[in-house]
């Protein structure tokens, strides 16, 4: 016990005290925090579950394969969706057609070649708040350039597809960014090391291993579109419409148009019945690309290990 | 292009003559990252079919010449070079000197092992298919002779098309450097390639390096003053971005000429 005095072994033993009391106290808060993550997560998923349970219960009985077949009628029991579960079919691959190829080649300049400048942070920061900008606001955007400006017909599926397109450009070029920042900078060195020009380099290096990302990314915004209504009603497309599109200059309608139209009807069984069955094949064709952005990214993530 | 259509006349098999050929001159080299000076007038002379080795402390600027010499630091922003590095008589900082097609004659091993998520295969051949080998045979003879001489084919020979990240760190490594000598490098220039391996895999690597010199000339860094005794011909010291001493091993170990150097490889500092 040299040069240690009697104080200071008090001192030492105070302070283990202290820190033990402490412990007790860190643990109890850390209990509480968790108690606190679970009633923010059950919030969630109770009031999802409570909808979807209300949704499928009225839904049901409307469900079967002359509702997918026929088109609207003012009868509910007559009443289907065809017209509109193949405009927002059509709607997918077109809208995919026009963003990802200026969402990816968007992300690729940004990351790739880009210099770090104010005009790029600029560039940055107005694509991410973009994102954020209300849908509707898009829908007059898509009627003043594409209808006004650029003369093509109001309500068509070619300036639907276009206006949607532009909705999920931003989020489409964000998630790519992410997905190319991902690809680490030792596989970029390793390619330029080998005397590989940097656009080989992008082409086999980078865009392979970013693709899972950019999917999954541009599915889900793929989704999100298809959920879109306000953009549409602007660009002027038929709430309800009575014969399937033929092509991109036909007018067509949507889904959740559908969806708006019924639920406005005086009839009660539009309300609970035919708008229902009309959400859940919507949110069916939502989950079902859902289901692929992940089955893409797993898919992906297993060959690599 | 001259000095690179020159190199095309490859040499095969090393005519073991005493006279050793200079292949890369290092002409009153300065390199600065923005306003710091990180190499000092550096002067050295990189023999043909020898091994080099590069050591000193953290930050003395051994990683920077070496990516000087295949010209990777230009892919980092704001810094600059002054002086010459003369690659077959030929300067590679010159106008016309394209640095994309240097680093085809001069390749590199990194640190850590940076394989592409991609098969063994595809791997080796990804510089080859790079410069326009589509011929499949051809690539399976390319892929096959560079793992050989990487020391790797035995153990990967039935698992050619499996992911390179199922190989262990040190057989990834090795990986490395058969995708760098796929490209027939005349130079192989390494950072530090076995800093992360355990003492078996680093001893694999090292007896690689031996081997490797038959046909290329291999510059390395280290921080590992044995690693540079045992494959090391030459030695050069560098300390706060000046080249202390350089010298064949043999001397520099046994008889330092330089207090600094002494110093260093007693364990002084660094």
């Amino acid at each position: 016990m040299n040069g240690i005095s009697r104080g200071d072994i008090n001192c030492i033993q105070k302070n283990i005290y202290n820190r033990y009391s402490n412990i007790r106290i860190e643990k109890i808060k850390g209990k509480i925090f968790i108690f606190l993550c679970i009633v923010a997560t059950l919030l969630g998923v109770i009031s999802l579950v409570t909808l979807l349970v209300y949704v499928f219960w009225d839904a049901t009985a409307w469900l079967n394969l002359e509702f997918l077949t026929n088109p609207p009628s003012r009868f509910p029991e007559r009443a289907g969706i065809y017209p509109m579960l193949v405009g927002s079919i059509f709607l997918i691959p077109m809208v995919a057609l026009y963003s990802i190829p200026l969402g990816v080649g968007a992300a690729i300049y940004l990351e790739e070649y880009a210099r770090d400048s104010l005009i790029k942070r600029i560039i940055e920061i107005n694509i991410a708040n973009l994102a954020g900008v209300p849908s509707i606001v898009y829908g007059l955007l898509g009627l003043g350039f594409f209808v006004a400006a650029l003369g093509m017909i109001h309500g068509t599926l070619i300036v639907g597809s276009l206006t949607l397109a532009l909705r999920v450009l931003p989020i489409v070029i964000v998630s790519s960014q992410e997905a190319i920042a991902s690809v680490p900078i030792s596989h970029r060195f390793a390619s330029f090391a080998l005397g590989v020009r940097k656009w080989h380099m992008i082409r086999t290096v980078v865009l392979p291993e970013a693709i899972p990302g950019i999917m999954t990314g541009t599915i889900l915004a793929l989704a999100s579109a298809m959920g879109e209504t306000a953009p549409l009603i602007m660009i002027g497309a038929a709430t309800t419409i009575f014969t399937a599109p033929r092509g991109i200059l036909s007018s067509f309608s949507a889904l959740p148009l559908q969806i708006f139209a019924w639920s406005d009807f005086p009839h009660r069984e539009f309300q609970h019945g035919v708008a229902p069955a009309t959400i859940v094949v919507l949110l069916l064709i939502l989950l079902a690309m859902n289901g692929l952005a992940i089955f893409i990214r797993l898919k992906f993530s297993r060959k690599e290990h | 292009m001259k000095a690179f259509e020159v190199m095309d006349e490859k040499i095969t098999g090393t005519e073991k003559t005493d006279e050793v050929s200079i292949i890369l001159e290092v002409k009153n080299l300065d390199f600065y990252y923005g306003d710091h000076q990180a190499l000092k007038n550096i002067n050295m002379n990189i023999k043909r079919n020898r091994v080099t080795a590069i050591i000193g402390p953290s930050g003395c600027g051994k990683s920077t010449i070496l990516r000087c010499i295949n010209r990777m630091n230009d892919l980092i922003k704001n810094t600059r070079v002054e002086g010459e590095i003369l690659f077959e008589g030929k300067n590679i900082y010159q106008k016309d000197v394209d640095p994309v097609q240097l680093r085809r004659y001069i390749g590199m091993v990194f640190q850590n092992p940076n394989p592409f998520p991609k098969s063994i295969f595809e791997n080796v051949v990804y510089g080859p298919k790079m410069h326009g080998i589509r011929n499949r045979e051809m690539l399976q003879k390319i892929c096959m002779e560079s793992l050989i001489r990487a020391a790797l084919w035995d153990e990967v020979k039935d698992r050619l098309h499996k992911s390179a990240l199922s190989l262990s760190g040190g057989q990834q490594q090795r990986l490395c450097i058969a995708r760098a000598i796929a490209v027939e490098p005349e130079i192989i220039l390494m950072d530090e390639p076995a800093s992360s391996l355990d003492p078996i895999a680093t001893n694999r690597i090292e007896d690689l390096i031996f081997e490797l010199k038959s046909r290329y000339t291999v510059v390395i860094v280290t921080h590992n003053m044995q690693q540079a005794a045992r494959i090391g011909d030459y030695t050069a010291f560098f300390l706060n971005g000046e080249l202390i001493e350089y010298e064949e091993t043999d001397s520099i170990f046994v008889n330092p000429k330089n207090e600094k150097t002494a110093d260093y490889l007693r364990g002084k500092f660094g």
